[in-house]
């Protein structure tokens, strides 16, 4: 099946566009649900879609080389600004639509768009919000019209406007658009995305066509992606992932992008178009995983006897079956078994049945769910990449996965470990500057094209695999010079469905401690299966029982990181569960849900203190920031427990 | 109100108000010897949302029972659009384009939010039993007509992820969000609401606010309201009818009402000497 073809004259994504129409225009491109049905675009369809609203963009004034903001879910309209944008030679800027106002406002002024596709009033009030500082923004065009009525609309236009005056000024922009597009070539910016910012305010990294295209074609070829793939596009259209997956790849396969109806109905329409590509961060399977084990406990007693014996099973075969290793008769059939009763089922409710390719990445994945997925048979793989590298960097190849690495370069990619440990790596999906910012360029992408991870590893010296040991910067040593990887501990925590994160803390000191945030899901299942009382987070949070479950969790950590040469010292003394939910709004996390370690650290002072003063309990007050940006505070007594630890001997033996 | 014609007259945000379309000459109504209304007058406008407020037995819901029709009162009349109403039952006031919410939630609680609300378009369903039941030609096109319709209504009221959920496992909040999605499936030219925020925290009571404003700015929504929390109502409606021990006390913008001193009164406690 050659479905690749046209490769040097499509150095654009809008030449990759007019590509698919013209050779597959009735395939479908683009489904999204709404009023409860799948709605469709064609490729052709779509073409057509994206040329109405690049023309209404000329006639709006768009020059080549403006930046324009785009804001919003993942829906159709949004795929379709990011390329129209790029056809009338402009750059798309996809920004986060759950940031607040301020930090809307530092990426706007950042990268001076002076257009904005956003989607409701929502995210049209914070942009009317932040535009007095703004120069810049001139006009701002929303797909979503309720509640617009009464704005002023001297700047403000509707989508389907835009797209109107587009096809009525056809005759008279064609030329011009026409021209913009053939002027676009490999080194042409195709877009700018804002790194999520887990240190220090967010940057601005420009991809070039050359980027998207040349990561997209080989990570296709690597997985063998045809034109037939289903994905399912609900991660932040932000993230550089979203870029590659559904703009990237699916351009470059022409495969079809499918977008949910709503933020919460992910999971059910997940079911109803059963990827056959997914890509998603460990914290969703981990979510998954979690309303399992929450239904299995709620299920009758047989199903959960069926449930646990098939289980045990797969855990055994599971992954060996799918690597293609050899496996006795028996355990085969026993397998086939499970599938018809459980694993089944289980994918089938997890919309995960026909998937051929899953992808995590974004964060470590606690082995346990790692292989609670493969041993289901579904095909999880881990890549290791970052926003700079256009997403890869190194992959997991068929048949070589593994929990604990993240498998070999990707095709193209050239990595050398430096003397201090720390990851570099050359390739062509290598970015090109950060915008407005030589002196961070020149501090990430040194001379030859090599650029900085900033995350520790090394080569696995029996299979040749890349293994991260944690953020460069997270590693630490303890006081007595020890190895202190945070993340490995935490990753060991948050496989329990109780625990939703979890962060530790050791670095310069005798002995590591952590927070714990539970899960409210799975401890609030919990707590009305057990008749307890509770009516708000912070009340469960401190109850007594749930202080001795999460203790529990904290002691079996430590019993079986004990049994870890390299890490047995890492184990948890003391833990205290928080009062709060770490939250991207008050700045706790990034947008894509990694814990920023510095801030949690400067925020939590006192509690920080109290776990290493001996201290039984602690007051507390703390500043919560409402979606809205409004603040307010919530105070608590958090008691402070010490977990048992298992003894270890190890420093002797490293000392000696 | 210094600008308001019988035509109409425009709010501060620029929202225009049309004429009376339903006036309520000195209604009184009574149960045995107690009297729940006692010569109460107040108009409705095109367009505007209007609140009833007044201290618990004060008698609002008896005057919102009265206008939809499941009260009929002793004296008074009501005209509806011009013409006097003769006293109907609830579900001809329904035919005439009146929808309701309840104080008590009111919702088929085993069935899904989707079959609550598509019984909201009952009164636009022709088709006769028989063709339900073979579901072909008429009553196949009306179903997927009327579905179109409370469709629209879920994405409205951003309720796509419960369509399929069985009311009675729904929290509360949401249930209110459903009666409200049913009464608007009828596409009344008139939505009478029953303490719409009651129960509620105050961000489920930040998103009904939203929805009821909405309601009014996409549909052009007649609306009455009834409601205890006095933020909420001074901030959504355009006028206000306070009501004490069956009687009106005041009547006005939230302005006007807000410095009357028999609202205060009413409100504060006066002693009696």
């Amino acid at each position: 099946m050659d479905n690749r073809t046209g490769q040097s004259a499509v150095a654009s994504i809008p030449a990759l566009l007019h590509r698919n129409a013209t050779e597959f225009g009735n395939k479908i491109a683009y489904r999204e649900k709404e009023y409860g049905i799948w709605q469709c675009w064609t490729w052709a369809e779509a073409e057509k879609e994206i040329e109405a609203l690049a023309l209404g963009l000329i006639d709006l004034g768009v020059n080549a080389g403006d930046f324009v903001a785009v804001i919003g879910r993942n829906r159709p309209y949004f795929y379709w600004s990011m390329v129209a944008a790029q056809s009338v030679g402009a750059v798309p800027v996809p920004l986060y639509q759950d940031a607040a106002a301020p930090e809307m406002e530092y990426v706007m002024e950042h990268c001076g768009a002076r257009f904005a596709i956003v989607q409701d009033q929502e995210q049209v009030d914070k942009l009317i919000e932040v535009q007095e500082r703004l120069h810049q923004l001139e006009h701002i065009i929303y797909v979503d019209p309720r509640g617009l009525r009464k704005y002023d609309h001297h700047k403000l236009h509707a989508f389907d406007h835009i797209q109107q005056q587009g096809r009525a000024a056809r005759e008279e922009f064609i030329a011009d658009l026409k021209e913009r597009r053939e002027k676009l070539s490999y080194d042409s910016i195709c877009v700018m995305l804002y790194t999520s910012g887990t240190t220090g305010k967010p940057k601005g990294v420009v991809l070039s066509n050359r980027n998207i295209i040349e990561a997209s074609k080989s990570s296709s070829e690597f997985d063998h992606l045809t034109r037939d793939e289903e994905v399912l596009a609900y991660l932040p259209m932000a993230w550089v992932g979203d870029f590659i997956f559904s703009i990237g790849q699916a351009y470059w396969c022409g495969f079809c992008v499918n977008c949910p109806e709503s933020a919460e109905t992910m999971q059910p329409n997940l079911r109803e178009i059963g990827p056959t590509y997914y890509f998603a961060p460990p914290r969703v399977f981990e979510t998954q995983l979690t309303n399992v084990m929450i239904r299995m406990e709620d299920a009758s007693r047989f199903k959960k006897w069926l449930f646990d014996i098939f289980m045990v099973h797969a855990r055994k075969v599971g992954p060996a079956i799918l690597d293609g290793k050899p496996v006795g008769v028996w355990d085969r059939f026993k397998y086939e078994l499970g599938k018809l009763f459980v694993y089944g089922p289980l994918k089938d409710t997890l919309g995960l049945g026909r998937v051929r390719v899953g992808y995590t990445a974004g964060e470590a994945i606690g082995p346990e769910i790692f292989d609670f997925y493969r041993s289901l048979g579904i095909n999880l793989k881990q890549l290791y990449g970052q926003t700079e590298a256009s997403v890869f960097i190194t992959l997991q190849p068929d048949g070589e996965v593994r929990s604990d690495t993240v498998g070999v370069p990707a095709p193209g990619v050239e990595i050398r470990i430096s003397d201090s440990g720390e990851v570099f790596y050359r390739s062509p999906g290598t970015f090109e500057y950060y915008y407005k910012n030589p002196e961070s360029t020149a501090d990430t992408k040194y001379a030859e094209g090599w650029v900085a991870t900033g995350d520790a590893g090394f080569f696995d010296k029996d299979n040749g695999h890349l293994r991260i040991i944690d953020r460069a910067k997270d590693v630490g040593k303890m006081a007595d010079g020890r190895l202190f990887a945070p993340k490995y501990v935490e990753n060991k925590l948050k496989f329990y469905p109780n625990i939703l994160e979890a962060v530790v803390f050791g670095n310069g000191r005798d002995a590591c401690t952590a927070f714990v945030n539970i899960d409210l899901t799975a401890v609030g299942n919990w707590a009305e299966r057990n008749n307890i009382g509770y009516a708000s987070y912070q009340e469960l949070a401190g109850h007594p029982r749930v202080l001795d479950t999460i203790q529990a969790h904290v002691e079996e950590v430590n019993r079986s990181l004990a049994s870890d040469p390299m890490l047995a010292h890492c184990q948890v003394h003391r833990f205290l569960v928080l009062h709060k939910e770490l939250d991207a709004d008050d700045g706790e996390m990034t947008r894509t849900r990694k814990v920023r370690r510095r801030i949690v650290e400067g925020k939590y002072e006192d509690l920080l203190t109290a776990l290493y003063d001996g201290s039984k309990e602690i007051f507390t007050k703390t500043e919560v920031t409402y979606e809205d940006g409004r603040k307010g505070y919530i105070s608590a007594t958090l008691q402070i427990r010490n977990a048992a630890v298992v003894p270890v001997k190890a420093a002797k033996v490293a000392a000696e | 109100m210094k600008d308001m014609t019988p035509e109409g007259y425009t709010t501060e945000d620029g929202r225009k108000i049309g004429g009376v379309v339903m006036e309520m000459k000195n209604i009184s109504l009574r149960f045995g010897g107690v009297v729940a209304i006692k010569d109460i007058s107040f108009d409705i406008r095109q367009g505007e949302i209007r609140a009833i407020i007044g201290p618990n037995g004060a008698g609002k819901s008896s005057m919102l029972n009265v206008i939809s029709g499941f009260y009929h009162p002793q004296e008074g009349e009501i005209w509806y659009q011009g013409k006097l109403r003769p006293p109907m039952k609830p579900f001809e006031v329904a035919q005439q384009g009146i929808a309701r919410t309840f104080q008590n939630i009111a919702l088929f609680e085993g069935m899904t939010v989707l079959d609550n609300v598509m019984t909201g378009r009952i009164r636009q369903m022709k088709a006769g039993l028989f063709a339900q039941a073979i579901w072909k030609g008429k009553a196949e096109r009306e179903e997927v007509e009327n579905r179109a319709v409370v469709e629209k209504v879920i994405d409205f009221l951003e309720t796509q992820h419960i369509r399929k959920t069985p009311v009675s496992r729904l929290p509360y909040g949401l249930k209110k969000r459903v009666e409200l999605a049913r009464a608007l499936a009828a596409e009344p030219s008139i939505l009478l609401l029953d303490e719409p925020m009651a129960g509620m925290n105050v961000e489920e009571k930040e998103d009904m606010s939203r929805f009821v404003l909405d309601v009014n700015d996409e549909f052009g929504t007649t609306i009455v309201l009834i409601e205890h929390d006095m933020g909420v109502v001074m901030d959504l409606s355009d006028r206000v009818v306070v009501m004490d021990y069956g009687r009106k006390i005041g009547d006005g913008t939230p302005d006007e009402v807000r410095n009357n001193q028999d609202v205060i009164d009413a409100y504060l406690g006066v002693a009696h000497d």
